[in-house]
């Protein structure tokens, strides 16, 4: 186990994020609400480069009490990275596909020390 | 302070339309060396360039002066597409609101100014992919089979094939094409095959499947007929429309695109089965390219089925239409994977390892690298250099390659 430096929190505004590299393995490290979320950049479905897709919020659908549609809206809680292969979309937080819960980024630990953002590898 | 093992790197944040495809694609460039195939060799079937952004040279190829009047008139209005395509504007949806930025636009820089500029974007690719041949498509083009005006996409196919053989097949050897036939205009297409079937680059010709003309009408027997006695694959290209009557009840991207780009190909292979263009021309190879695999094993069931019943209707065939699909070709794109078991089921059913052709559909949303067929749990190990290129180096002909690997 090592652990790996990304950058310097003022480094990171929220929704921001660094990529990095270290040999072969590829790592995006998201501050969102104030706390770090590290994931694998290689997507579950062809192996694309997720963590350096467009963060989005998710999109969800607001239906009536009678069940009615009232149309499409983002999300104000849940925001996704969206792989720029193939548009294959993660919740930033949880690493999970919105519709396949078994569908999930591989995680990496984040440490902050005096400042300094890390990745446990 | 990293582990002082190796030096960390910083990535891009994100990949745009500005960054470079052979970047976009680096990930796939290493799986090739890592899983040991990149001396392998590849063909992509199908891959595409914009012709729309070479629209104004496109159209100075017309030979109607009246159209090249109206084409170079219409270059200067604002807003919608360049004049005479029927482009759809709902179609821009394909980049899903630019969360897949290769398929909104390649805007990445482009110095080398002895070629076309999608000539280095297709080298690109290439390099990225490992792809030794790639067959190239227009794209928005492949909705000129439902012009209003027949004559338009006679004259554009014609205009295009000029320019595509002129601009981009000229220029490099591993660049091919399967050329726009235009269906709707017999006496045009008779007129393509005979000026550009010996070009350089032309390895066969392509009908569009977004197009309402029933395949098998008798018109279109002396293409056929052509095509067989110089031994040129036909290749029906799927597409998509948001303009008939049942995808207009689809008001989602996501659902049109699903079904369009079956259906069309679902129409066009029962009308050249029921009507056995098979046996009429056995010599003919035909090509289905773009519509996925899970139709395969649906259409051999259905028809088969039905046919047991109703031989009275199809009496030219002489064997199942399962038995002549296995005669023909199918590109792999988009390779439906979320069930394993149905995809191997489906490549049995088409004895993939002999009938399927690797296919990338490059720089689209949904599109497929090599490593993808190499992955396959399934297939034998031959069976994957079949697919990725073997099955097509045989179907074109193509002459062999040495392969460099870095």
């Amino acid at each position: 186990m090592a652990d790996i430096f990304v950058g310097k929190e003022d480094e990171f505004g929220d929704r921001g994020r660094k990529v990095i590299a270290q040999g072969d393995v590829e790592i995006g490290v998201f501050c969102l609400d104030g706390k770090y979320y590290a994931w694998e950049n290689r997507c579950t479905h062809q192996g694309g480069p997720i963590c350096q897709g467009r963060i989005l919020n998710k999109v969800e659908e607001a239906l009536n009490p009678d069940k009615t549609s009232r149309g499409l809206k983002w999300s104000e809680s849940d925001v996704h990275i969206v792989c720029p292969w193939h548009g294959f979309e993660f919740n930033i937080k949880t690493g999970r596909h919105p519709g396949n819960k078994n569908v999930r980024l591989k995680p990496f630990d984040v440490k902050v020390k005096n400042g300094e953002v890390y990745v446990v590898v | 302070m990293d582990t002082g093992i190796e030096r960390t790197r910083e990535l891009p944040e994100q990949i745009t339309i500005k960054t470079d495809t052979r970047d976009i694609l680096a990930r796939e460039a290493r799986y090739r060396r890592e899983k040991g195939f990149a001396d392998w060799t590849i063909v992509d079937v199908d891959a595409h360039h914009s012709e729309m952004t070479s629209w104004r040279e496109i159209t100075e190829y017309l030979e109607d002066p009246i159209l090249l009047h109206y084409a170079r008139e219409f270059q200067s209005r604002t807003g919608g597409a360049p004049g005479l395509s029927n482009h759809m504007p709902g179609l821009r949806y394909q980049d899903c609101g630019g969360r897949v930025p290769h398929q909104q636009k390649l805007d990445e820089p482009v110095d080398d100014k002895s070629v076309h500029h999608d000539v280095t974007l297709v080298r690109r690719s290439m390099e990225a992919m490992g792809i030794d041949y790639q067959v190239l498509f227009p794209g928005n083009m492949l909705q000129l089979g439902t012009h209003p005006q027949p004559n338009v996409e006679a004259q554009l196919s014609f205009a295009y094939n000029r320019w595509l053989c002129e601009r981009i097949l000229s220029t490099d050897d591993r660049i091919k094409t399967l050329l726009y036939l235009p269906l709707s205009t017999p006496d045009m297409c008779m007129r393509i095959i005979d000026e550009f079937a010996e070009k350089k680059g032309v390895v066969g010709f392509m009908v569009t499947s977004v197009r309402f003309n029933p395949v098998h009408h008798n018109s279109f027997i002396p293409i056929y007929r052509a095509l067989e006695e110089r031994g040129l694959p036909l290749a029906f290209h799927a597409g998509l429309t948001w303009s008939d009557e049942f995808m207009k009840q689809l008001d989602r991207f996501i659902s049109m695109h699903a079904i369009s780009f079956v259906l069309c190909n679902i129409v066009h292979l029962t009308n050249w089965l029921v009507h056995g263009m098979q046996e009429r021309f056995p010599k003919l190879n035909v090509l289905w390219i773009e519509s996925g695999l899970a139709w395969l094993d649906f259409m051999m069931q259905r028809l088969d089925s039905e046919y047991m019943m109703r031989p009275s209707e199809a009496p030219l065939l002489k064997k199942l239409p399962s038995e002549y699909m296995r005669d023909m070709f199918y590109t792999c794109q988009p390779l439906e994977t979320s069930n394993m078991a149905l995809t191997e089921a489906t490549m049995k059913a088409i004895d993939a390892e002999k009938t399927m052709l690797y296919a990338s559909d490059w720089p689209h949303w949904d599109f497929n690298p090599p490593s993808l067929i190499h992955d396959l749990p399934f297939l034998s190990a031959q069976g994957k250099r079949n697919i990725l290129g073997e099955n097509a180096m045989r179907l074109f002909n193509l002459p062999p390659v040495k392969k460099k690997v870095a």
